[in-house]
């Protein structure tokens, strides 16, 4: 799977839970900062995350997942 | 010789016969807790958690009280006599000691004197606890009618300045009135699903008694969202009834967005888009084992569901403890 076919998964999954506009969601936004995503979204973003992706994010990791980047690189590694 | 010990002759089916409910008179607002020097604010807390406003009980509203007016309020709605209850059961979890228990003098109070009495301990997930060993007890023979009561002071065991904890919680109580259904009816509670996940027991605590409830948020959101859909299944398999058949959802008022994914997981599985779910954490917070039979009471009283409608309750929470079924409502 490439990056880019993960960015588009994460970013579908992004605008279902939290209804951030697709085109919104690029490689170096923070979660928290610029797409004002809170820590039960970014749960509930994990969970798909591990429905879709097959990669399993505990909560302890889900802390570093600050950028959309830092999900694609952690999805590309665990998947 | 081996002794054949009789048995009580066992009833078909048991069904709910009333309900009632219980709240302080103080009504806590968002304002009112920021104001209080918590520091968080209203938008916050309505959209981290759904909650508008909840009831705190005052110093001298125990939790007996609040139990014992649920109960009285039940036995008068199912129009039953105090004479005609054979067991009251109290969930709780937030006693201001481990004895006493509540359901003796709950018992006592409504004038069921001398009725088996005794408290169950299963947290938020209490309620459907006792609402199962109820209907358990009327199928076995042991009882005609049971008083199950979920009530809680949960002010008691917060901390006011822990902005993580006391925004959610509050205080409240309610019952429902558990008898045989008659030869020409069919049953009104369905099998329990229940279990739990004590490798989780250290994400809702209260340490000691010296100490305030404490939960770890995001664990808790995560098993909650993702593991009590497939329970609610489990119940609604049980009952022998389809998910489209499901007329109202009441899962335990933990958290308006888990109550919100919970219903979203069972739309998606076959539940119908016009199914009523459970709001009542927007205006009495989270009662823990209360919530449930509050939630059905304030829902009747709005008008929002009828006698006859087939209600899935799914309650859980510290234990972690959870348990689930499909009952008619009265």
């Amino acid at each position: 799977m490439t990056n880019e076919e993960i960015l588009g998964g994460i970013a579908e999954i992004v605008n279902e839970v939290a209804g951030v506009e697709t085109s919104e969601i690029t490689m170096d936004k923070s979660f928290v900062d610029d797409l004002d995503i809170d820590s039960l979204s970014m749960v509930e973003i994990a969970v798909q995350v591990e429905d879709r992706f097959g990669s399993k994010v505990p909560d302890d990791e889900l802390a570093n997942l600050k950028t959309v980047g830092d999900a694609v690189d952690y999805v590309a590694k665990h998947a | 010789m081996i002794p054949q010990l009789q048995q009580n002759a066992l009833v078909a089916g048991a069904r709910i016969r009333g309900l009632g409910s219980a709240q302080p008179e103080q009504v806590v607002t968002n304002e009112d807790i920021a104001a209080s020097g918590v520091e968080t604010t209203d938008e916050w807390i309505r959209d981290r958690v759904g909650i508008v406003e909840r009831r705190f009980a005052r110093a001298d509203e125990s939790l007996v009280d609040m139990a014992s007016d649920a109960g009285a309020k039940a036995l008068a709605d199912a129009g039953l006599a105090p004479s005609e209850i054979d067991a009251v059961i109290v969930a709780t979890c937030t006693m201001p000691s481990q004895i006493p228990n509540a359901a003796a003098q709950v018992a006592e109070r409504i004038g069921v004197s001398a009725a088996p009495a005794f408290d169950v301990n299963a947290a938020c997930a209490g309620f459907c606890y006792g609402l199962g060993t109820a209907a358990d007890m009327v199928r076995a023979g042991s009882a005609a009618h049971v008083l199950v009561i979920g009530a809680e002071k949960l002010t008691d065991w917060v901390d006011p300045n822990d902005r993580s904890t006391c925004i959610i919680f509050a205080d409240g109580a309610g019952a429902a009135v558990v008898g045989a259904a008659a030869e020409d009816e069919p049953p009104g509670i369905g099998p329990v699903a229940a279990g739990s996940a004590g490798d989780l027991a250290e994400t809702i605590v209260i340490p000691d008694r010296d100490s305030f409830i404490h939960q770890e948020g995001q664990t808790v959101f995560r098993w909650a969202t993702t593991q009590m859909a497939p329970v609610a299944m489990d119940a609604v398999e049980r009952a022998g009834v389809a998910l489209a058949d499901i007329d109202v959802l009441v899962p335990h008022q933990a958290n308006l967005r888990i109550v919100e994914a919970i219903a979203k997981r069972l739309r998606k599985a076959g539940a119908r888009s016009d199914m009523t779910v459970a709001d009542d954490i927007t205006r009495s917070g989270n009662t823990s084992s209360a919530s449930i039979p509050l939630a059905l009471d304030h829902m009747r009283a709005e008008g929002r569901v009828r006698s006859g409608d087939v209600a899935l309750l799914v309650g859980f929470g510290a234990g972690l403890s959870y348990a689930g079924q499909v009952v008619v409502l009265p």
